[in-house]
């Protein structure tokens, strides 16, 4: 198999196992190229990409961007904060006068959940989704099985822990979905107000203990409090949150074996992790945000190639 | 399909034996010089010159693979994307002078993107090509090569295969011909 077998990119949950062992297979090699003196490569220069933020973002936009620049593409960036939006223009609008201008591909970040799968139907470009509000950010749950598959050679059957603000995180989500399809166990920890009442039905431990989560796995992906998302109150202080949900030193250091910590950025230090933790060796969190060029080069590049001349 | 065969076994190990006494012909101990293998097919035929070589010279001579995926100019031509080899050269080209080898020459446009994807690399002083079959007469780019296992005259209909012991089976090269009547 060497085509993906979705044209844009929405969501995990609609790629197959193969799809996403063909884009860590591209990744592989990509991650090469970005290693080389030369870090770019000429495939995708007749090929022009917008990238639309209607959300702050820093990692996520750079990297897609110079995921882009090293395939040679062509790129323009918008963000909403300096746009027609403002003055009232609808997204499909907004996106079509983009493409009028002859963009093949656009990644989009937005607040809506499924805005992109919205945007894929209606607009004649390739869409990628760079996060849609709660609902998925597919290419950060590719780059963090990526990294897994990395640090322990396969990520089937190893157990991935994801702590913290289960709710609101997209990232979640879309790591559940990449994380079981590639067969991995995953487990949820959090207060229990941010933990969705029914998320058991997608076949994910559940457990309120941080110390019981994190003897049971190999893996840890410690989620940021999205303050931002929440309208009402879920836990009466960030320093209770820390005190029963704060990974440091001395519960890594108390647990019978050695296991891996994710974060997937921007870090709230002193918060969900300590200082300690995330630049300790255990920690892969650089790794992930190197990798997640060399991911997203391939799904780009692997999406382009669906593009008719 | 017509089979016929253009080197068996024997000539083919006669044809490798005199590349490898050419290419020392101008490099002589091979201390400043590598071998570069384009994937796919290209590293079969450097993992023969090297052991031949190494049999000669009785020393190591640097070898690597490289792949050409992300260098082509058929991306979107094509109905499929290519999934890429792996690239393996783990020692610096800067000043080397390097050959480049491939099984078959047609079009040259593999060794145009290996030209590119070389580069990358660094900067050697000299860069040859060594091909095992030249289809000549067939070149969409004014590329020709320094060292020639078998110059053959083909049409374009026609395929020309070169097949390995490690794994087809057997080593021969092989040119397929349509019959007249397809």
């Amino acid at each position: 198999m060497n085509n993906l077998s979705v044209d844009h990119l929405t969501g995990i949950k609609d790629l197959s196992k193969e799809d996403i062992e063909l884009i860590f297979k591209t990744a592989d090699s990509f991650k090469d190229v970005i290693n080389r003196p030369i870090k770019k490569v000429p495939s995708l220069r007749d090929i022009t990409i917008a990238n639309i933020f209607f959300e702050n973002s820093t990692r996520t936009r750079l990297s897609f961007e110079l995921a882009e620049k090293r395939l040679s593409a062509d790129t323009v960036n918008f963000s909403a904060a300096s746009s027609s939006v403002k003055k009232g223009e609808t997204l499909i609008d907004t996106v079509n006068n983009i493409l009028a201008m002859k963009v093949d591909m656009v990644v989009m970040r937005h607040p809506n959940p499924g805005a992109a799968l919205f945007l894929s139907q209606k607009v004649n470009a390739r869409v990628i989704n760079a996060g849609d509000g709660t609902h998925e950010h597919p290419t950060q749950a590719l780059l963090d099985a990526f990294s897994i598959r990395e640090r322990l050679g396969t990520v089937e059957g190893k157990k991935v822990v994801i702590v913290g603000d289960i709710l609101h995180s997209r990232v979640a989500l879309s790591n559940i979905y990449c994380l079981q399809k590639l067969g991995a166990e995953v487990m949820v920890c959090g207060p229990t107000t941010l933990i969705p009442k029914y998320i058991g039905d997608l076949g994910v431990k559940v457990s309120h203990n941080l110390r019981e989560a994190l003897e049971w796995c190999d893996v840890a992906n410690m989620l940021r409090i999205q303050l931002e998302r929440q309208d009402i109150k879920y836990f009466p202080s960030l320093r209770e949150y820390t005190m029963l949900f704060g990974l440091n030193k001395e519960i890594l250091d108390g647990l019978s074996k050695e296991i891996i910590i994710m974060h997937p950025g921007p870090i709230n230090r002193g918060v969900e992790i300590s200082s300690d933790v995330a630049d300790s060796s255990q920690s892969i969190i650089l790794d992930q945000v190197e990798n997640g060029v060399a991911v997203r080069m391939a799904v780009i590049y692997l999406l382009a190639s669906k593009i008719e001349r | 399909m017509e089979k016929q065969i253009i080197l068996n076994p024997t000539h083919l190990d006669l044809t490798l034996k005199r590349l490898s006494h050419e290419l020392i012909e101008s490099h002589n101990d091979f201390s400043e010089t590598v071998l570069i293998g384009l994937q796919p097919r290209g590293i079969h035929v450097v993992s023969r010159l090297k052991s031949s070589l190494e049999a000669i010279l009785g020393k190591e001579i640097q070898c690597g693979n490289l792949d050409i995926t992300f260098y082509r100019d058929d991306f979107r031509r094509r109905e499929k994307a290519i999934i890429p080899s792996v690239t393996n050269i783990d020692f610096s080209i800067e000043n080397k002078r390097v050959i480049l080898v491939d099984d078959v020459l047609y079009t040259g446009r593999t060794i145009r993107s290996g030209l590119d994807a070389l580069l990358t690399f660094g900067r050697p002083s000299k860069v040859e090509l060594l091909v095992l079959i030249d289809r000549r007469f067939s070149r969409d780019l004014p590329i020709q090569p320094d060292y020639v296992g078998k110059t053959v005259d083909t049409l374009i209909s026609e395929r020309v295969s070169v097949e390995w012991k490690e794994t087809e089976g057997e080593d021969k090269v092989v040119l397929f011909t349509k019959e007249s009547n397809e």
